[in-house]
């Protein structure tokens, strides 16, 4: 394979930013975020699908009138992605933001050398 | 009122709004980049607007209240899936999506790697879900139309599937993504409201008590109480049960692998922008699944059972559409006349609005990965000509989706959805995932995982009862259902993940390891990233 079948190679200074102590910190702060959460939602959904599978006796119990454990659980699925999602729109806001607006602004400024 | 003048009078009115749209927005449409992204100009809740209109289909809107007032309360999975999916998209790759490409879902993964072959591989998965997707759009327009002109004719469904065809061609020759886009939002507004009056009505029948709504459907269903617990769908055996898995595993990691709603991430200034649309499609999408909710079973409370249970002669796709007719007064009254064909035209807007979006993402990629980066790679291409050939990919693709949708109208349309998201979660997921986190990936681990992904899926599909076997598949006097699933989800997605990281180790390239620092930079923080267009 050639170089000239692979795009062409970058300008230095994404060296130089991804070399930063704060590119670093905000990749850790990102990842720390978004993994762990994609695993507990991930798990949680996949907890409601395993239980409707193979726990039809627990998930009939009725609470309130025809309302079962079945249907608050579905329903809780929703609460907890609006919840995540909100979570997510608060943290990236104050902690990912600032750091990435700091480093496009370097890179705007340094972008033509 | 005659319901049929009524409806006809209001579908028309929806095709010439956005015919007008389309050619309003024809003249906004100049550039490359105004054709396949809007300029980039739309803010985020605009473009939250539009991925609700790009995703709420014909299957949400008809396939789940369907899966719903037949299966109770196994149909609300669809629900679910395809709300929690959307945190894939939120945490994992709208943001670094906008940030890394230009047009197509192919250009993250062309930005490091050999163009030719990762270019190829995304267009041909990218063509193949929307193919899949258009199907079940399609196949409901013509149940549909049929439902509303009181005939089951196979002429008049015919006719639909190519009228409708014909539309999504001209909105995305004419439009560009620009037209597109306010296709979307219109019909997204409609469906909210539309689909609010019906739930307000179906509530009201019993005064607003969630749990007498929940108890009448069981009772009308003949099911009893098993009608509102898990398993009457999927609980008879093993394998429907591992079925059930399998297809709560493709909801929800297939819409973050969707060419369609993947794109509209591109038509927003910012990743800040792309992120803000996607929390506004989460708060819309949201609500509307639990309209969904209460649609499904209000038609299994208030629709007798031969009106939507397949196995008593009804039509599930028509389940939102005749409860409106019921919740307005009944057949023969004049609410009921009316509220039937301001849902339908609401189900047929939404139609449209999907249809155009799968068009669009399907011939951008034919126009700017194989045409440009492909076929063209080693000669300059002017945009005009790039855009050109997008236009002619929307009539070859609409001409295929039209002849492969009149076969497929015996399939549900929300398993034909289903599908779309199980390629999706295969081929495309997975390449999009280990690019953004993964320094060592490579060509030969993306084409891998595209193709093998892609191989791996429509095959155990080909093979399963949906094809062949059952008195419910395709062909249903053959057999050669040798896998046992309807879903393939369960075995495709890992062989997409696994593939993708066989062929990396496999092979070196550190041209791709290199770039991935671009890649990386940028991603997270926008350096470089596509600006939008100032007219």
């Amino acid at each position: 394979m050639t170089d000239q079948e692979q795009a062409a190679r970058h300008d230095p200074i994404y060296d130089r930013l991804h070399a930063t102590s704060e590119f670093a910190e905000l990749r850790r702060r990102y990842r720390g975020f978004v993994f762990p959460a994609t695993v507990a939602f991930l798990a949680w959904y996949l907890l409601y699908v395993v239980m409707s599978t193979w726990a039809g006796d627990f998930m009939s119990i009725k609470l309130w009138g025809n309302i079962n454990v079945a249907l608050v659980f579905g329903l809780l699925q929703f609460v907890t992605t609006f919840g995540l999602a909100w979570m997510y729109a608060r943290f990236s806001s104050a902690k990912l933001d600032p750091l990435a607006r700091q480093l496009d602004a370097e890179y705007n400024k340094g972008g033509d050398a | 009122m005659d319901t049929q003048v009524l409806t006809t009078f209001l579908f028309l009115s929806v095709v010439a709004l956005t015919i007008g749209i389309t050619f309003w927005a024809s003249r906004q449409t100049k550039t490359a980049a105004d054709f396949y992204s809007g300029g980039r100009s739309f803010s985020g809740f605009q473009n939250g607007l539009a991925i609700g209109g790009d995703y709420m289909s014909a299957a949400s809107f008809l396939g789940i209240s369907g899966a719903i007032a037949v299966y109770g309360y196994d149909g609300f999975l669809y629900s679910i899936g395809f709300l929690v999916a959307w945190l894939v998209a939120l945490l994992l790759v709208a943001e670094m999506l906008r940030n890394a490409g230009r047009y197509t879902m192919a250009d993250q993964l062309a930005f490091r790697m050999s163009q030719r072959p990762v270019r190829t591989a995304a267009s041909v998965s990218t063509v193949v879900v929307s193919i899949f997707y258009l199907l079940a759009q399609m196949v409901g327009a013509g149940s549909l139309v049929a439902l509303l002109l009181g005939v089951d004719s196979q002429a008049i469904k015919n006719i639909t599937i190519i009228g409708v065809g014909v539309l999504m061609i001209f909105y995305v020759v004419v439009g560009g993504m620009k037209g597109t886009t306010y296709v979307q939002i219109v019909k997204a507004v409609m469906l909210m409201i539309g689909s609010a009056l019906i739930v307000v009505l179906v509530l009201a029948e019993f005064n607003f008590n969630l749990s007498d709504l929940l108890g009448a459907a069981a009772d009308n269903s003949g099911k009893g109480e098993a009608f509102l617990q898990p398993g009457l769908q999927y609980g008879a055996s093993l394998t429907s049960q591992i079925d059930f898995l399998s297809l709560g595993l493709a909801l929800v990691l297939g819409t973050a692998g969707l060419p369609h709603i993947l794109i509209r991430f591109y038509t927003v200034p910012t990743a800040q922008d792309a992120r803000k649309s996607v929390l506004w499609a989460i708060g819309l999408i949201g609500a509307f699944y639990l309209m969904t909710l209460v649609l499904g079973f209000g038609a299994a409370a208030l629709l007798d059972r031969d009106q939507v249970d397949p196995l008593a002669g009804g039509n599930q796709n028509l389940a939102s559409p005749l409860l409106a007719e019921a919740v307005g007064g009944g057949e023969g009254s004049t609410g009921g006349a009316i509220l039937l064909a301001l849902i339908s035209a609401v189900a047929f807007a939404t139609i449209l609005a999907v249809v155009a979006g799968l068009t669009l993402a399907s011939s951008s990629s034919v126009a700017h990965d194989l045409y440009k980066g492909v076929i063209k790679k080693d000669e300059p291409v002017s945009e005009h000509d790039e855009v050109r050939v997008a236009r002619i990919a929307a009539f070859v693709i609409g001409a295929i989706a039209i002849a492969l949708s009149i076969p497929a109208q015996r399939l549900n349309i929300a398993f034909l959805v289903a599908l779309a998201f199980a390629v999706a979660a295969s081929a495309n997921l997975p390449a999009i995932i280990f690019n953004m986190f993964w320094r060592r990936f490579n060509t030969r681990g993306a084409t891998w995982s595209i193709y093998g992904g892609l191989i791996a899926a429509v095959g155990l599909v080909f093979f399963s009862p949906v094809m062949s076997s059952l008195p419910t598949s395709l062909f249903p006097d053959s057999d050669w259902a040798i896998f046992p699933l309807n879903n393939p989800g369960i075995i495709s997605i890992p062989i997409g993940f696994l593939l993708g990281y066989l062929g990396t180790i496999t092979s070196k390239e550190p041209a791709a390891e290199d770039r991935f620092t671009e890649l990386e930079v940028r991603a997270l923080t926008g350096a470089g990233a596509e600006q939008a267009v100032k007219h």
